[in-house]
């Protein structure tokens, strides 16, 4: 997994509450075997018009905002189905950070597992974050994740809280599945247990 | 030491718990894992990259449901290739690393949520994944069942365990008598229309009350499906008598001897006396009126009796921005009673309301009766089973009579993955669980419902009480 240390981007303001899944990424594009080359249909059905072509008023087709690598957003984002093509989608656009005040589970969950990094804060925060990322290209916002740090383009600083095993994984860029493999031992334990205890749960 | 009483959700987490690990997570066992062709194939990809086996394909169950055509030429209809190569890789996947595979053309094919528990590969007790965020559904049953990504997907098949963190506890108790005509579904949006989308974020619901337990395992299966869009990943019913009974004697269900250990261990399930939710919620069954959505997301939900609301009686800000996005999408007029609103589409099935229960509701309120004639509805049943026995039990020759199109099972209309789709700015009344911009086709315009409440809607054309009917 690639690492996630610190970031100096340019920040997208996109202010809608509940941007559900179907929104993210719609069900037409979720019809691959490949995790890569959703980019170009990430957030399609508010991004082009029937034909195809862009439209002016989506935020990430506006010139500031192509190679927007964080976005700043609405409340329960990501709301909706568990379709991790969702955040594939969004990473192959090239986010690298959410900030909202608030996901939804399974959303925030599937992020961690790509490198992506979703941040909760204040709704006061997030409306600070948006002014600053109408600012467009000059609006330069770095994320610290080692310092759990986000400062703006005028250099005023605001601290975010994460689970401390999300942000170790991300730092480090680990692979969580070879970490739990190194557990095989413990698991087959308490297979051994549970096979004594709910043996009808066990074919042989 | 003394026993702290603890609730459903306590025993299950508890009892699966590997390991403690730093902060706030555990490494918990996952007992069974249901794959499907859409978010599977990643996972298996990954599997092969890193040159990983399953950790027990025994405990994992395969079928498509999504991309299927529910045409009656289902065998020869697949016209996309993209569609094709998902159900291709999944069978292929599933005979390289040794899963059980249902295939498209089995009798016992069908969505997911429905084949599991109809198989009895759902059970009490149990931690059960899938890379669906409907899992929710088998929480009807008292098991820990929630939806995943295919990362995770990949660490089940890989270690059979998840690492996740622990949820908080929330109690919804639905006490009284349902009136007639209302459902498991209409408690449902009854619910998710109290505490919105986001309620349950967080948490595990647990559902209780008398209302609840007078539920059949099918209607309870309806209520936990719709958790997830509430926010709770997982919603719980415990198990009870209604549970033992519908689980005895499926394919996959523990037979005699097993089955009496089994029962003895589930019956320890059910919450303490005393036990502490972190947050509680109540309704009285009696105050729930058969529910509609008017908008574009399951929150946006009124009694049939009500109006389409006003965005002006917002205050500026998100929510009124939000409310006349949803008004413009829908095509609707505030102050419009929601009874006038007319629907050219009826979707009956899905994960949600694809059951046979859901079936005979339909067969009942359509009885005798014509669709009306601007009207195209649709009965998907939920698996190739279902399916079976409304046919053995003649519901298909009344809703085939009444003018439905009776189709194949799958997931269909619901999320609108295969041929099944709306129209752009058609409008359909659907027993499905997402009424999403685009969720049903691009520019569709749905109506969540009961299968009560859609079935009078195809027969008057527009969104009908069915206690009026």
């Amino acid at each position: 997994m690639d690492k996630f240390t610190r970031l100096s981007a340019v920040a997208a303001p996109l202010p809608m509450a509940n941007i559900d899944t179907d929104m993210i990424i719609p069900q037409n594009h979720l019809k691959t075997i490949k995790r890569t080359g959703l980019g170009i249909y990430a957030f399609s059905n508010i991004r082009y018009h029937d034909d195809g072509s862009e439209r002016e008023d989506f935020i990430l087709n506006q010139p500031a905002y192509r190679k927007a690598e964080i976005l700043i957003t609405g409340e329960n984002f990501g709301c909706g189905s568990s379709r991790e093509h969702a955040p594939w989608a969004l990473k192959d656009f090239g986010i690298k950070c959410i900030i909202a005040p608030s996901f939804a589970d399974i959303f925030h969950g599937n992020c961690f597992k790509n490198g992506l990094l979703p941040i909760i804060l204040p709704q006061a925060i997030i409306d600070q974050l948006l002014d600053d990322a109408g600012r467009g290209a000059n609006a330069i916002i770095t994320v610290d994740l080692e310092a759990q740090e986000i400062s703006g383009p005028d250099g005023g600083t605001v601290s975010f809280e994460i689970d401390p095993y999300r942000r170790h994984c991300l730092l480090e860029g680990l692979d969580d599945i070879g970490l739990t493999l190194e557990k095989k031992k413990i698991i087959g334990d308490f297979e051994n247990t549970k096979r004594l205890s709910q043996p009808w749960l066990f074919k042989d | 030491m003394s026993e702290q009483p603890r609730t459903l959700y306590d025993k299950l987490w508890q009892s699966h718990i590997v390991e403690k690990q730093d902060g706030a997570n555990c490494l918990i066992y996952i007992d069974r894992q249901i794959i499907h062709e859409v978010t599977s194939p990643q996972a298996f990809e990954g599997l092969r990259t890193a040159g990983r086996g399953l950790a027990h394909p025994e405990a994992m169950l395969a079928v498509p449901d999504h991309n299927v055509p529910t045409s009656a030429d289902r065998a020869t209809a697949i016209n996309a290739e993209d569609s094709q190569i998902q159900l291709d890789a999944l069978e292929k996947n599933c005979t390289d690393f040794g899963v059980e595979y249902i295939p498209m053309m089995d009798v016992r094919q069908g969505i997911v949520h429905i084949v599991g528990p109809e198989q009895g590969f759902t059970l009490p007790g149990m931690t059960i994944v899938c890379g669906d965020s409907h899992t929710s559904t088998h929480g009807a049953f008292g098991a820990l069942a929630f939806g995943i990504g295919t990362s995770e997907v990949e660490h089940v098949m890989a270690t059979q365990t998840l690492i996740l963190t622990r949820q908080k506890n929330m109690r919804i108790d639905v006490d009284g008598t349902l009136g007639a005509g209302v459902t498991a579904k209409d408690i449902a949006l009854a619910i998710i229309g109290k505490i919105g989308t986001a309620g349950g974020t967080g948490y595990v619901i647990e559902f209780t009350g008398s209302a609840i337990r007078d539920l059949s395992m099918e209607g309870r299966m309806t209520l936990c499906n719709m958790s997830i869009e509430a926010g709770a990943r997982s919603g719980l019913v415990a198990p009870d008598q209604v549970t033992y009974d519908y689980v005895m004697g499926r394919p996959k269900a523990p037979k005699g001897g097993a089955f009496e250990q089994a029962v003895s261990y589930w019956k320890t399930l059910p919450t303490d006396e005393g036990a502490a939710y972190d947050k509680e919620i109540f309704l009285k069954a009696e105050d729930i009126a058969p529910q509609v959505t008017w908008g574009t997301s399951p929150e946006n939900v009124l009694p049939i009796t009500g109006v389409v609301p006003n965005p002006a009686d917002l205050p500026d800000g998100d929510r009124k921005r939000a409310m006349m996005r949803a008004l413009d999408y829908m095509g609707l007029e505030p102050g419009t009673k929601l009874q006038d609103v007319t629907i050219e589409r009826v979707f009956i099935g899905s994960c949600t309301n694809g059951r046979i229960e859901d079936i005979r509701a339909v067969a009942e309120v359509v009885k005798g009766r014509k669709v009306h004639s601007a009207v195209d509805a649709w009965v998907v049943p939920g698996s190739g089973l279902v399916k079976l026995q409304a046919e053995e039990e003649g519901l298909d020759q009344i809703l085939i009579d009444a003018g439905f199109d009776w189709r194949e099972p799958g997931c269909s209309l619901c999320l609108a993955m295969n041929a099944d789709k709306l129209g752009p700015q058609e409008r359909c009344a659907s027993t499905s669980n997402r009424n999403f911009e685009g969720r049903q086709g691009p520019k569709g315009r749905t109506h969540l419902m009961s299968p009560a409440m859609a079935a009078a809607a195809a027969l008057t054309g527009h969104l009908t009480d069915i206690r009026e009917l």
